[in-house]
């Protein structure tokens, strides 16, 4: 922003004849570069458009109204079936279950990959492990879960895998810097009264860092069980297999009910995590 | 260590809290033991002879990664379609999401001018969007891709709309927010003496805030850019769809190139959209 400075020659030359009002200037309504940067992002967007082999014309047409008004009304009423809702809940729980067991071996494979990664080991130990974690954390979980279904076949153990890789990569790192980030003193203390490292470690830094740790964790599950609920839509177990399922059955009726159980777990996950976020502030 | 009220000599050589740590290690194995069962947790069979041949021959085929020169034209293709696909769904998710922003701003409220509170009709406009918004965004976007596939077929139209829609309730909200958190008092001086609330809106409120909306905006890009690789494994186009169908060929080098091209796609929206930031904060 242009600083808006009055004009002084104004001021002192002004003469009866010219009753001028002596306005600031105008602050100039955007930087050069704002100007150039902004038209770049219009054209970007605009050969987005023009590339992209769309289909607009044909979402616009009366008949692809009715056509999807028809799809949207397959959907009605949801299948609330003893059956169905039985199914759903034994899907709801093997999505909590692969979240959970994901989470848990991320935070134990976290912690292990965190000692060298925080340079207790040296630093070629420490490049090479952040290499690591960064590329597995670089990599969504649905991308890990479709590599997994060949090591591991169908079914939520790809999934419970594919979430433990992901999540490994960013625990790891956040862990590393935990580590990091506690004061020294103590376990230096330790070490030069003659405790032996691992005991050093475990008596001064572990739990120093540990709250953090847990709460990082815990954040992390809680974006696992969303990232459950789809994962399946490649084949890896849970809600999002079946929804998969029925929509490619166009069973759209128990589609609906698995869509709704889905928004019903993140929307008990979201409203958990607000109340226990709330209870620990205060 | 020697405390003086122990019989001198003596040293504690068990761990005072064992009874409570083994309590807790038993009761989180009850816990695990159904997880385990529920997600199918069978290591070993990732072990199985046949298993790891398969793995074993799509690992060995990562080295060296696909690079014919048609090969690395449709990857650059894909590449494109989903760098499009996100520009494309993230300025239809903000023609969406700004005039409805607009709406339930309570800053531009008129019958909240002197009453110090809104006439009721306003207040269910207002609530009636909010909920809208929330439903746009809690279904994943995945899910919302799912749906697209189905009434518009496949490819990167699909994921387009399913961007826009998620996107439209994120940016809704947050834009509100961030709206509403900024100081009031020019906004209302404004509308009180009688300005229009575009006018309010544009001279009052947007100043304050312009740098943390844009730099939200491009937060959201860098994000629908890595949401539209994983679309299309839902067969939404781009960069997700050509990875999901080298996987099921189980073609090992197009498929670590397509992770090469990822990662490295991932890491330049990053530090664009930081870049941008940094530029925006200062």
């Amino acid at each position: 922003m242009s600083h808006p400075d009055l004009d002084v020659n104004a001021l002192v030359n002004t003469n009866a004849a010219k009753p001028a009002v002596n306005l600031p200037k105008a602050p100039q309504m955007m930087r050069p570069v704002t100007a150039v940067t902004l038209l770049l992002l219009l054209a970007l967007v605009i050969a987005s458009f023009i590339s992209l082999p769309s289909k607009w014309n044909e979402l616009f047409t009366a008949d692809a109204g009715s056509k999807t008004i028809e799809f949207l009304q397959g959907f009605a009423p949801p299948d609330v079936s003893t059956g169905m809702l039985h199914k759903v809940g034994i899907a709801t729980f093997e999505t909590l279950a692969m979240s959970a067991l994901g989470t848990l071996i991320a935070a134990i494979l976290g912690l292990l990959l965190a000692l060298p990664a925080s340079g207790r080991f040296g630093v070629i130990a420490m490049s090479t492990t952040r290499l690591f974690l960064n590329i597995a954390r670089a990599i969504p979980e649905l991308v890990w879960a479709s590599i997994m279904l060949i090591a591991a076949g169908l079914g939520p153990f790809a999934g419970t895998i594919a979430l433990a890789a992901h999540t490994t990569g960013v625990l790891g790192r956040l862990f590393a810097e935990s580590l990091e980030n506690t004061s020294p003193h103590a376990e230096s203390t330790l070490r030069i009264n003659g405790a032996t490292a691992i005991n050093a470690f475990l008596y001064a830094k572990l739990p120093q860092a540990l709250p953090q740790m847990l709460s990082y964790t815990l954040y992390r599950w809680e974006n696992n069980i969303r990232a459950a609920a789809i994962l399946g839509v490649v084949g890896a177990g849970g809600l999002g297999q079946m929804l998969k399922y029925f929509l490619s059955l166009f069973q759209m009726q128990s589609a609906a009910t698995v869509i709704i159980a889905m928004l019903m777990l993140v929307a008990m996950v979201d409203w958990l995590s607000f109340a226990l976020r709330r209870w620990l502030v205060h | 260590m020697l405390l003086t009220s122990m019989p001198s000599g003596s040293t504690i050589t068990t761990d005072p809290a064992w009874r409570g740590r083994i309590t807790l290690f038993v009761f989180g194995l009850i816990l695990l033991w159904p997880m385990l069962v529920m997600t199918e947790f069978k290591p070993w069979e990732l072990m199985d002879a046949q298993s790891l041949n398969a793995t074993w021959r799509f690992l060995i085929a990562f080295f060296p990664p696909a690079h014919s020169t048609e090969f690395l034209l449709i990857v650059a293709t894909a590449t494109w379609q989903t760098i499009a696909m996100a520009s494309a769904g993230m300025a239809l998710a903000m023609i969406a999401a700004i005039p409805l922003t607009l709406i339930i701003n309570e800053h531009l409220s008129i019958s909240r001018i002197g009453l110090r509170r809104m006439s009721w009709p306003a207040m269910l406009v207002r609530q009636t969007i909010r909920w809208v918004l929330v439903l746009l965004r809690s279904v994943p976007e995945l899910v919302w891709a799912l749906l697209f596939v189905r009434i518009v077929g496949l490819g990167p139209t699909a994921g387009v709309l399913a961007i826009a829609l998620t996107y439209a309730g994120m940016l809704g909200k947050v834009y509100a927010e961030i709206l509403e958190t900024s100081d009031p008092l020019a906004t209302d001086t404004l509308l009180q003496n009688g300005c229009s609330r575009l006018t309010a809106f544009f001279y009052g409120a947007l100043p304050n805030a312009a740098a943390e909306l844009t730099s939200y905006t491009i937060y959201r890009w860098e994000c629908a850019i890595r949401g539209s690789v994983v679309m299309g494994f839902v067969g939404a186009g781009g960069l997700g769809q050509r990875m999901d169908e080298s996987l099921k060929m189980l073609s090992g080098a197009e498929v670590s190139t397509m992770l090469l091209v990822f990662v490295v796609l991932v890491a330049i929206a990053d530090s664009v959209s930081k870049l941008f930031r940094k530029g925006l904060a200062t």
